[in-house]
Formats: C-alpha cells, sequence, structure tokens
C-alpha cells in the first residue's frame, strides 16, 4: 500500500536499478511528506543503501525519475544532505574529524574557494550537537565505531540542508548516543527539515518514526508508521522468517500499537 | 656542476611523483604507476613511427594517450568485468606491454629504439642530454626544462584540485552526492600520473619513477596524520633522497638511481621503526608501558 501526500519533498516513480543490467530495485514508487522522519526498513540486501544512493545520483537509475523539492537533484543538490554506511570509507585516511566535518561544506564552496572561519564556525557548532567538541583534533582512525558515525552525522549537519538521508546512522552507537542522535534529529524535523533514515532494528522503529517505508527489491508499503508498520506487511518485507516475525508481533502487541490498519 | 643537474633531476622528479603518489596510495592504487611505466611502451613506438625522430613532444603525446587509454581499460575491467583492481591493472598493463614488444619486433630496423632507452633511461646521463639553440647557445641539461613544466603543471593541479581530490579520495560517493565530478578528477589525476610518469622515466629510467612514486608517500603517510603534511614531508624527503643518493653513489662508484632506491628503502624502514606514533618501536614501548601499568 502507498499514502498519497500533496506537495511532497521526495517523490519517486517507478524507479529501477540495476547493477550491470541485474535489477536490484523496481516498482518503488513513493512520496514523502515535508518535516517527517522516515524509516527505511527491510532485511539484508533489501536494496536499502541502493535507494539513497540513487536518490543521492551516487549510482545511475535504469528508470523512473526522482524528483526533490518538485525539482531534479541537481538543481537542488545544497539542500539535500548524505550520510553512508560507515564502513564505506577507509578510516585510516590522514584526516582529523575537524577535516571530515568540514568536508560537509564543500558543497557549497565552488572549485577555488577554501573553508573559511564561518565555515569553521559551522563545524564545531555541529560537532558540539554531536558531542565530539573535545575530539576536533583527534586523527579519524583514533576514534571508536560510534564515534566515527557521529562525526558521519555532524558533517551532514553541517551541511545545512533541508532533506537528509542516511545510511544506518545507528549501526555501532551505543544506547546513550542513539537517544541523543535521535534528539537531534527530532529537532531537526521540528524545524520543518525531513530525515530519511535506514534501520535495521524493528523494536525501536515505532518510536523514532512517523513514516515508514518497507522494502525488499520492490516497495512494500510506504505510510505513516501506525498505517503500515504491522505484521503482514513487515511479513511480506522479511519474506516470512517466522521465528523474527513472532517476535515483532509480540512487541507490536506489548505498545498496543493496533496489528492492523484501520 | 654535474652533480646540480642530477641532483636537481631527482628533485624534480621525486617532487611530481611523490605529490601525485600520495594521493595514489590513499586510493590503493599505488601500482598504477607500474602498470602506466609500462603500457605507455606501444604509444612511444607509435609516435616514433609517425613522426619519424626521437623528439620528445610527440613521444610524450604518444605515451600520455596509452597511459590514459590503459586507465580506462582498467577502470572498464574493474567497473563492468568485475575484476579486482590489482588483476585488472596486471592484466592491462602487460598486455599493452606485450603489445609494444611486438611492434619493436616487428618494426626492427625501421625503428631506431629498444626498451632498454624506453625504460631504462638513465639520471647519470641528464647533465650530457643538453639543449642547444640554433646559435650555438647551450641552454643546459633539456631534461630540466621537460621536469620543470611538468612539476609546475602537478603542482597547479594539485594546488587547485587539493579539495576536490581529498574528498574523492576519502570518500568518493559522498563527494558524488554533494556534486562534486569524481570520475572527472580520477581521470584528471591519471593523466597527471600518465605525463609525469613518461616525461620522467625518459630521463631517470622506470625503476626509480615507481620507487618515487610510492616510497616517499608511504614513508610521510607513517610521519603524519594530515594530508597537507604528507604532502610537504614527501617533498622534503623526495629532495633528501636525491641529495644524498647522489653523493652515496658518487662515492660507492655506484649506479646512481639504486642508490637513490636504496636510500628510500633505509628511509622507510627506519621511519617504519622509530615513527613517534606508527612506528613499531613506539608500539612495542606503549604495550610495555601498559603491561607494566596493569
Ligand atoms: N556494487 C554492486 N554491484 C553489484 N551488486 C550490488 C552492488 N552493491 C549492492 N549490490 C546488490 O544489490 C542488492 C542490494 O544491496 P544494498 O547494499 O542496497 O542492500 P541493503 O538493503 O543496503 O543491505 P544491508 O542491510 O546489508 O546494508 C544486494 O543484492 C547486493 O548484492
Ligand atoms: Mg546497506
Amino acid at each position: 500500500m502507498k499514502e498519497d501526500i500533496v506537495d511532497p519533498v521526495l517523490e519517486i516513480h517507478d524507479l529501477t536499478v540495476s547493477y550491470s543490467r541485474k535489477p536490484v530495485l523496481w516498482d518503488i514508487d513513493f512520496s514523502l511528506p515535508k518535516g517527517c522522519i522516515a524509516g527505511i526498513i527491510g532485511p539484508n540486501g533489501a536494496g536499502k543503501s541502493t535507494l539513497i544512493k540513487t536518490i543521492m545520483g551516487v549510482i545511475p537509475s535504469s528508470s523512473g525519475y526522482i524528483k526533490i523539492f518538485d525539482q531534479t537533484l541537481n538543481a537542488v543538490r545544497s539542500r539535500v544532505s548524505y550520510v553512508p554506511q560507515r564502513e564505506s570509507v577507509d578510516w585510516d585516511f590522514p584526516a582529523s574529524v575537524l577535516d571530515v566535518v568540514l568536508m560537509g561544506r564543500y558543497g557549497k564552496l565552488g572549485l577555488f574557494k577554501n573553508t573559511n572561519k564561518q565555515d569553521k564556525r559551522i563545524a564545531l557548532e555541529c560537532l558540539e550537537k554531536v558531542g565530539l567538541q573535545d575530539y576536533t583534533k583527534r586523527q579519524i582512525s583514533q576514534l571508536s565505531g560510534g564515534q566515527q558515525q557521529r562525526v558521519f552525522l555532524a558533517r551532514a549537519l553541517a551541511q545545512e540542508a533541508d532533506l537528509y538521508l542516511m545510511d544506518e546512522p545507528f549501526a555501532g552507537v551505543d544506547a546513550a548516543t542513539e537517544k541523543a542522535i535521535i534528539e537531534i534529529l527530532r529537532e531537526m524535523a521540528n524545524k520543518n527539515k525531513t530525515i530519511i533514515v535506514v534501520h535495521h532494528d524493528l523494536q525501536s522503529v515505532v518510536n523514532y518514526f512517523d513514516w515508514v517505508i518497507l522494502i525488499n527489491m520492490r516497495l512494500v508499503a510506504s505510510g505513516p508508521t501506525q498505517k503500515v508498520f504491522n505484521n503482514k506487511l513487515i511479513q511480506e518485507a522479511y519474506g516470512g522468517k517466522l521465528t523474527l516475525l513472532t517476535e515483532i508481533g509480540n512487541i507490536l502487541e506489548e505498545r498496543q500499537i493496533p496489528p492492523r490498519e484501520k | 656542476m654535474i652533480a646540480f643537474w642530477i641532483i636537481l633531476t631527482g628533485s624534480l622528479v621525486a617532487i611530481s611523483c611523490g605529490l601525485l603518489g600520495s594521493f595514489l596510495i590513499l586510493r590503493k592504487m599505488s601500482m598504477i604507476g607500474d602498470a602506466i611505466s609500462h603500457a605507455v611502451l606501444p604509444g612511444i613506438v607509435i609516435a616514433f613511427l609517425l613522426s619519424g625522430n626521437r623528439e620528445p613532444l610527440s613521444m610524450l603525446l604518444g605515451a600520455g594517450f596509452f597511459g590514459l587509454l590503459s586507465t580506462f581499460i582498467i577502470e572498464y575491467l574493474h567497473q563492468k568485468a568485475k575484476l579486482q583492481t590489482d588483476a585488472a591493472i596486471g592484466v592491462t598493463f602487460t598486455l599493452l606491454f606485450a603489445v609494444g614488444i611486438i611492434l619493436i619486433s616487428v618494426f626492427t630496423g625501421k625503428v631506431d629504439i629498444d626498451q632498454d632507452c624506453v625504460l631504462y633511461g638513465e639520471i647519470a646521463y641528464v647533465p650530457i642530454d643538453l639543449w642547444i639553440l640554433d646559435d650555438g647557445t647551450i641552454m643546459g641539461p633539456r631534461p630540466i626544462y621537460i621536469l620543470s613544466t611538468v612539476l609546475v603543471l602537478i603542482v597547479l593541479f594539485i594546488t587547485i584540485g587539493y579539495k576536490h581530490l581529498k574528498i574523492g579520495t576519502f570518500d568518493p560517493a559522498f563527494a558524488t552526492a554533494i556534486g562534486i565530478p569524481t570520475v572527472l578528477w580520477h581521470y584528471l589525476l591519471m593523466g597527471a600520473v600518465s605525463i609525469t610518469t613518461v616525461a620522467s622515466f625518459e630521463s631517470v629510467g622506470s625503476i626509480l619513477v615507481v620507487a618515487f612514486l610510492i616510497g616517499p608517500p608511504a614513508t610521510a603517510y607513517l610521519l603524519t596524520d594530515d594530508l597537507k603534511k604528507m604532502l610537504i614531508i614527501t617533498c622534503i624527503l623526495g629532495v633528501l633522497i636525491s641529495f644524498f643518493g647522489y653523493w652515496l653513489a658518487y662515492w660507492l662508484n655506484a649506479s646512481i638511481a639504486g642508490c637513490m632506491t636504496v636510500l628510500l628503502g633505509v628511509f622507510f624502514t627506519i621511519v617504519f621503526i622509530f615513527a613517534p606514533n606508527t612506528g613499531i618501536l613506539a608500539k612495542k614501548l606503549k604495550s610495555n608501558k601498559n603491561a607494566i601499568s596493569i
């Protein structure tokens, strides 16, 4: 099922994506309202990272179109921010925490301009938001996994965008940090920014997200969490891994979420 | 004066190669320099056959073209045929090198050229490879002019492209996402490597080129965790090695390129053992201290 909305931030129409002509995503068709925190949920290999990379233009699509703020990506690139999966880069790269966060400002600079005081001030503010103000000079390989994740988050914040796409920002992050990050995201959503998060922990979905996009190579469902995050659709997305699903059913019951859409 | 010209040549090559090599090793492509230095052979032969002389500009163009071609083939094999980068590099450069050898053997007699003069340019001959004007004025060694031009181009390329090269090396997906043309920068870098290796090994030989592409950056990488400092240390190391390498060769009456390469190895080993943070001695001391404090 799919929710139709007016004036969407992100609109994806009939999207197909393939790696060397083998389709890994098809029938992707959904829209997203402004100011929501949306979770992209699906099993490993479902194409969650692929979807985000395609939205960001890192991977080309084979058919369909994507509109952001009712425009093409190129027209609004500076308003869109991206957090890649942490394992996608080599953390032994010779750079400090501040260097990496400053990279968030590069999109706004041309080829010839350098980061200035203002950029640095913004970067430091973002580091403070994620609680890394004492680590600005630290080499990035000397950080824990969770701290590296927060560096990526700070870099995304430094982009000062209106739409954020985050690939598993909670992977390897401890509970306290996860809570701090979700607080930051909430605050941003309240300021009418839209945040899309690839997420694996089904237990926290109901608490974290206003909107859920269930995918498994094709779109299973997209809509407000209470409407689409139910047993039947989760089962459809995860393809009958029963033990897991009973567990989810129990969780849903515990939280007294209506298991079926109204 | 001989010493001066040779040390200057070594330094020019070392700095150009080191600056590019720093980005290559961070991109895990350090062997691309070796590959390119072999893959350009057909280009040199073809340029020679077409122009009929050993004029450096046409050679550089031919070689540069094949250098770029080889990086395209490597990218293609890697992206489309899903070959590992190192395998793609290996297949490509052996193939192109073989083509070059065949061309040479087919056209022997017509071609006053052999692998030796292509691959094993000799730095000791730099001072006698003079550029003489039509009126007889001696302008100094010809390679110095070529290598200085290359160095200026490379320094310009790195300073202008620094931000984009840095982010494209660290996090290509993010760089693409914020609108930086990472693919273009990749090919620009490969083009720069092609031109530099070709221009350099014509005068100093391929071994020294490959050594300067990898040695100083790898050593500098152990000494610092800041990319800018890594580039600066690489340049300083290159000059030091050229200087001491020449005098070592002079003193031992040995091959200059050989002595410079050996010195590189010595520098790297010293740093590898004694570097303040990353050296094995520092690590050992640290773990001992921990053991004691426990
Ligand atoms: N570079 C690639 N070349 C070919 N196939 C790929 C490539 N990257 C991913 N795939 C395939 O595309 C499918 C989707 O991968 P993707 O990384 O988008 O999954 P995901 O939902 O992010 O998984 P995870 O939860 O493990 O991060 C998988 O079947 C994967 O094997
Ligand atoms: Mg993924």
